[in-house]
């Protein structure tokens, strides 16, 4: 691993908290969509996982997260997980703070109000998640992550169906919550700007492998205006193949 | 009968008068709402039929003695209310109909779940069940009246008969089209495979199995006039069928009347139901106002 910043040479130390290992998959007797890929996401990073549609991001995701099978290949990933998806996938039969508590076998009304707080819907607590707008049902699907306290959280895509200004304060919200709760999280994207705004190192797939990774050893809060922001922004996107 | 339409138009045209609903304490607004003659105007039409109906029998353009007027089937109602004939009559065709649909709910509900919650149910229940669907039911009449004699039995069993086959369609089709994502979002969340029937599945498929539900109510209906006229000694089908020997235009109308009365009434109950079950829903939300 050739990524100096100063939180992961602290982070090598330990057990990576996500390892993957020669991930293969493909679909019928087609090309890989993964190709013996190998990833390591460190405890408390923040990766953020770019790449052109196609490129094996979320068949990545979805096998981290448990829902297809690995055939090929080793994963290891901490049982306390969690995803967030591009849509909020929130139970519309049930209030706010039920969708947040599913599954917690335990948790109170008042500890999903307290997560509802965090991610500033305590106010919809008890609304019926059809009335909540599309920035508010993410927010209610990050509260819904965070609650299982999760070791390592994944991403998909979570903020693409929102609009420009919403898109911003989740960004702020999620880079706030990852400082103070300081879990590994993957993040998938299609979006230079997010990747460069909120991760300690982006990893651009592309066919199924790992293309290049990028170090982003910005100090937080990072600016889009930021000269050394600007130069990490046109190399990673030269690694896309985008020419600017 | 006559006091319930009463009610229903004073209510409607107070509701229209005052134009602030604010004047209603909350919870007799919630319960008129759900009401549904919000809209007067709708029942303006077919209280004009009803007058050119009566117009009609008055000037003998109509002879009564094939069609009563509806004076006349008031007056009617009101003698076999009073003598009691309605009432045993009626109470026997709702006891017919209640018994035949509880049947249909417990068969159509448990096949629906056998079929819609694994592959192997499936294959066991559904193809039968749409083979026996395509079938005219009220064939089965004389079938019926061979192995269950002419009692009470072959009468609740059609009921129950017809009204299975809406309730398992539309329950079926309710759990099969739960969406996949969330479904998905349940495996990451590791739910467990009961947790996710209660909390996802069935919650999902309710909105279809109610409309199975009214779909049922009004076969029942049907179900229950055909097995009272064809053999019966007492039921509003056969107080009709005996009107009929003895020329009452004018009972046979009343017989029609509650038949329409008594759909309109379950119908009525079962949307009220779903009005409670599915307060989610943002048609509900919408209606009363109530976001979040």
């Amino acid at each position: 691993m050739n990524y100096i910043s100063p939180l992961a040479t602290v982070a090598t130390d330990l057990q990576p908290a996500v390892s993957v290992r020669g991930l293969s998959r493909r679909f019928g007797n087609g090309s890989p969509v993964l190709d013996k890929l190998n990833l390591d996401i460190a405890q408390g990073e923040f990766v953020a996982l770019l790449g052109r549609s196609g490129s094996g991001k979320s068949t990545l995701l979805r096998a981290l997260s448990g829902l297809d099978p690995v055939r090929e290949g080793q994963i290891s990933c901490p049982q306390e997980s969690a995803v967030v998806f591009q849509e909020s996938r929130l139970l519309p039969w049930k209030k706010v703070w039920q969708n947040v508590m599913l599954g917690k076998t335990g948790a109170t009304r008042s500890d999903a109000r307290k997560v509802l707080e965090e991610v500033g819907l305590g106010h919809r607590t008890d609304a019926w998640p059809l009335t909540l707008s599309g920035g508010e049902a993410q927010r209610a699907a990050l509260a819904r992550a965070l609650i299982r306290e999760p070791k390592f959280l994944m991403l998909d895509e979570p903020f693409a169906a929102l609009d420009a200004l919403t898109r911003l304060n989740m960004q702020d919200l999620v880079s706030s919550l990852w400082q103070r709760h300081k879990s590994a999280v993957l993040l998938v994207t299609h979006d230079v700007d997010e990747a460069l705004l909120l991760a300690d190192r982006a990893v651009v797939l592309e066919e199924g492998r790992i293309r290049a990774e990028l170090p982003i050893s910005l100090p937080h809060p990072r600016r889009h205006y930021d000269p050394a922001f600007v130069q990490l922004r046109s190399t990673l996107l030269k690694h896309l193949g985008v020419d600017e | 009968m006559s006091g319930a339409v009463q009610h229903s138009t004073a209510s409607s045209v107070s509701r229209f008068a005052i134009p602030s609903v604010a004047t209603f304490s909350p919870s007799r607004r919630k319960w008129l709402g759900r009401l549904p003659y919000r809209n007067f105007g709708r029942y303006l039409s077919p209280l004009l039929m009803i007058l050119c109906w009566q117009a009609a029998c008055s000037t003998g353009l109509l002879s009564t003695r094939l069609v009563a007027s509806p004076v006349q089937i008031l007056g009617t109602g009101w003698t076999l209310v009073q003598d009691g004939t309605l009432s045993t009559n009626m109470g026997v065709s709702l006891l017919r109909a209640f018994a035949g649909l509880s049947l249909a709910l417990v068969a159509g509900i448990s096949l629906a779940l056998i079929s819609g919650l694994s592959r192997l149910g499936e294959n066991i229940v559904d193809a039968p069940l749409q083979i026996f669907r395509t079938l005219p039911v009220l064939a089965l009449v004389p079938l019926f009246i061979l192995w269950f004699g002419i009692g009470e039995t072959p009468k609740i069993l059609l009921v129950a008969l017809g009204s299975t086959f809406p309730i398992y369609l539309n329950l079926h089709k309710g759990i099969r089209s739960i969406d996949p994502k969330l479904l998905e979002m349940t495996r990451t969340l590791r739910l467990s495979r009961s947790q996710t029937i209660r909390d996802v599945i069935l919650p999902g498929a309710l909105p279809d199995l109610l409309v199975g539900v009214r779909f049922a109510v009004g076969i029942s209906w049907l179900m229950l006039v055909v097995a009272e006229q064809v053999n019966a000694d007492s039921g509003i089908g056969h107080m009709m069928m005996d009107a009929q020997d003895f020329l009452r235009t004018d009972i046979i109308f009343v017989g029609l009347a509650i038949y329409g009365l008594l759909g309109l009434i379950s119908d009525q109950c079962v949307r009220v139901l779903e009005h409670r079950a599915l307060v989610w829903r943002p048609l509900h939300i919408q209606r009363t106002g109530n976001i979040g």
